[in-house]
């Protein structure tokens, strides 16, 4: 099963490539991981989005924890959260399909942040799914690069992850 | 008055009590050498190799309950040591690590004797620190000296590029360590605690299985007052040997691939599993499913969370401390004055008598040539069962755990979980640093003893008096063994060619050599050898080549699954 795992680690130059090398090194799936100082410029909050059983989970969980620069582990899959990922992708836009791929750009709500004559940059954020149905949508011959940030989330209401 | 980087190195190590560093000097650590000579609180010895600093550093810790100090250069130094640091971890053997690193504005650079010591230590460490001001120095040493002594136990390395040891700042040691990031549990929850004890004394076939963690956790005697108090069999895994007396009659014998018959069969049919300081690993359960075939309830105590639940679920888990948490439950059982079920365990008994009258360690002691199992039973004769042995890794390592029967904690030092051949010498080394007037042997065999056999320079030049036990079978043994098995007789490799006069070896490092070639000349040999309280010996046995060890749990398979003599 898919779990999204949210970490407060010490802001400390090794700590992510001792999460990353806790990963590969027990054989753990990592779909995506994200990291970024808090407001507390101290701490770092990572994002890592992985699968498998439960008994894996339990594992990954507690070799986290284990971790001496790990502070805070939570599985936010365990109760209601709120997901999002950002994506940036350069499409080819010429003649008529200008006006198309804005129309549906506008229908993700997605915004175009980038254009020059032959291509559009758009911007499109939200939960994974909705990231990939975008990209379905498209021609894929019209699709140039794409950059995907990864997922991020957030507990909601008294769901807190703090020190 | 401000110091430099090395002067509060080595003012931390004396502060934190350290009477031995082992290690290696080099580029990288010349200013620490140099403020090493110019005191004499913390006694350096000076190895012939990096991975025989730590293990040296790692024995002497075995032994002692202390942390064991290393000191190497950076770059070959680091990579040397590498092993050793690994074989600690695997272990859970605390110790400090402190190695040079080129200075700061080189790193990266690929500079001579470089190499990226926090990436390339990083998953064999507890943790591992890069010190890049000399301000961090004393209170990183400070830390690393606390993560590698609490919780789980095990290595920490600490980098210190050489222009971090040439720079100055004000010496203070920190007298205290907070990490919001690492609180280790220490106490047992109360709950789970009560839970243990109702299955404890309703179990109609109870089992106690006790890992390292009763060694490491300084929980021998907690564990033997409540497996004598319930009346329990008791069995202790490779790491956990001399927790609980292996001479007492509630003692199985050793579980696990090489582990007896009784034990197995007991750990297999029991209805109450208690596992203390235990990890359930492959060579002491065997196939986890072929475990779960017979239904049982198990309680398992361990200060590592990510210990349990790993390769088996676990009913009642408790994380804490063994011995506080045994402690805990000694108090509790006494208060309850539980008494477990007499009639069942009466007939618990009686099947486990059953499956010990099969006498799963038999051998021929008869035969013409020398078995080693008759040597290990005679160096116990010998030494009354009170010596400090280590060991290599193979045959010679599973004859010594099943036949010297240690009644003592921190007298059996061995790599277990990294498996570590070239281990027994130089932990010899820091054993016999840590015990000056003790008997220390170190059992083993000609493929072994090969791989830090340099350190027969190191005992010369600090009159160490280790006996080394050579079963020397011209054989890498346990892989012969393995091929016999499992590869058609295609002894691939496995043949010692070319061996050394080990008695001449020994002679021109300066200790006795000493070669013995039959089953009679055994006792007499090991007597003079003991008797040379103040020399190195080096006692070549050569053994059966074709002797293999029984019982065994071949890989894959279940405990009951065992090839029996």
């Amino acid at each position: 099963m898919r779990h999204i795992i949210s970490i407060l680690l010490e802001n400390e130059s090794g700590a992510l490539s001792r999460v990353a090398g806790l990963f590969s090194a027990r054989g753990y799936n990592i779909e995506s991981l994200t990291v970024a100082p808090t407001e507390d410029a101290s701490l770092s909050r990572m994002t890592i989005v992985t699968s498998g059983s439960d008994e894996v989970i339990e594992q990954i969980t507690k070799q986290l924890n284990k971790l001496i620069e790990v502070v805070k582990v939570f599985d936010l899959s365990d109760g209601e959260h709120i997901e999002r990922e950002l994506m940036l992708v350069k499409v080819r836009a010429v003649g008529g399909g200008r006006e198309e791929m804005k129309r549906l750009a506008d229908i993700f709500r997605g915004r175009i942040v980038g254009v020059t004559d032959k291509d559009y940059i758009i911007e499109l954020t939200g939960p994974g799914s909705k990231l990939d149905a975008f990209l379905g949508a498209i021609d894929c011959s019209l699709i140039l690069e794409t950059v995907r940030t990864g997922a991020s989330g957030i507990g909601r209401g008294d769901r807190i992850l703090k020190v | 008055m401000e110091l430099n980087g090395a002067e509060i190195t080595v003012r931390c190590l004396q502060e934190e009590g350290v009477d031995y560093v082992f290690g290696y000097p080099g580029g990288s650590v010349l200013y620490i050498y140099d403020e090493l000579f110019k005191q004499d609180k913390v006694k350096h010895i000076l190895v012939r190799h990096e991975q025989g600093a730590v293990h040296a550093a790692d024995g002497y810790s075995r032994s002692t309950e202390k942390i064991g100090v290393a000191l190497v250069t950076s770059g070959p130094g680091v990579t040397n040591a590498v092993t050793g640091i690994a074989t600690a971890y695997m272990d859970s053997s605390p110790l400090v690590v402190i190695t040079g690193q080129v200075p700061t504005h080189a790193i990266g650079q690929d500079a001579f004797q470089e190499c990226d010591t926090v990436g390339i230590t990083r998953p064999c460490v507890k943790h591992n620190f890069l010190v890049k001001d000399v301000k961090d120095i004393a209170p990183t040493l400070k830390k690393a000296f606390y993560i590698a002594r609490t919780g789980r136990p095990g290595p920490v390395v600490v980098d210190i590029p050489k222009d971090v040891t040439a720079a100055k700042a004000e010496f203070e040691y920190p007298k205290t360590v907070s990490m919001r990031s690492y609180n280790p549990t220490i106490k047992g929850h109360a709950g789970q605690i009560q839970k243990a004890i109702q299955l404890l004394s309703r179990a109609q076939r109870p089992m106690i299985y006790a890992g390292g963690g009763v060694v490491l956790g300084n929980a021998a005697a907690e564990l033997t007052q409540m497996v004598r108090g319930l009346g329990f069999p008791c069995t202790n895994t490779l790491m956990g040997l001399g927790g609980y007396p292996a001479s007492d009659a509630q003692y199985v014998g050793m579980l696990g691939m090489h582990g007896t018959y009784e034990a197995n069969m007991a750990m297999q049919h029991c209805d109450v599993l208690l596992a203390i300081g235990a990890r359930f690993d492959d060579r002491v359960i065997g196939n986890p499913v072929h475990f779960f075939e017979e239904p049982r309830t198990i309680i398992h105590i361990d200060i590592d969370p990510s210990s349990i639940s790993k390769r088996v679920k676990v009913d009642v888990p408790i994380v804490g401390n063994v011995r506080e948490v045994l402690q805990e439950l000694n108090k509790q059982l006494a208060a309850h004055k539980v008494k477990p079920d007499a009639d069942a365990l009466k007939a618990w008994w009686s099947e486990i008598d059953l499956w010990r009258s099969r006498d799963c360690l038999k051998y021929d002691r008869t035969a013409s040539i020398i078995k080693p199992q008759l040597v290990v039973e005679k160096l116990y004769e010998i030494t009354g069962g009170d010596a400090y042995i280590t060991s290599d890794v193979g045959q010679h390592q599973m004859w010594a755990a099943q036949f010297y029967k240690f009644n003592k904690p921190r007298r059996w030092i061995n790599s277990g979980g990294l498996g570590t051949m070239g281990f027994g010498l130089p932990s010899a080394v820091g054993v016999q640093l840590a015990h000056p007037g003790e008997t220390v042997a170190c059992i083993t065999g000609e493929a072994s003893i090969q791989m830090c056999i340099q350190e027969l320079s190191t005992c010369k030049q600090y009159h160490l008096p280790i006996k080394i036990i050579n079963l020397n079978n011209r054989y890498m043994g346990m892989v012969r063994q393995w091929q016999e098995f499992f590869h058609g007789n295609r002894y691939s490799e496995s043949y010692m060619d070319a061996l050394p006069d080990f008695v001449k070896l020994a002679e021109s490092y300066g200790h006795v050599g000493m070669r013995i070639e039959k089953p009679a000349d055994i006792e007499g040999a090991l007597k003079e050898a003991f008797a040379r309280k103040d020399q190195l010996v080096f006692m070549d046995f050569l053994t059966d080549q074709t002797e293999n060890v029984f019982p065994m749990v071949p890989g894959g398979k279940g405990l009951s699954e065992m090839i029996l003599v």
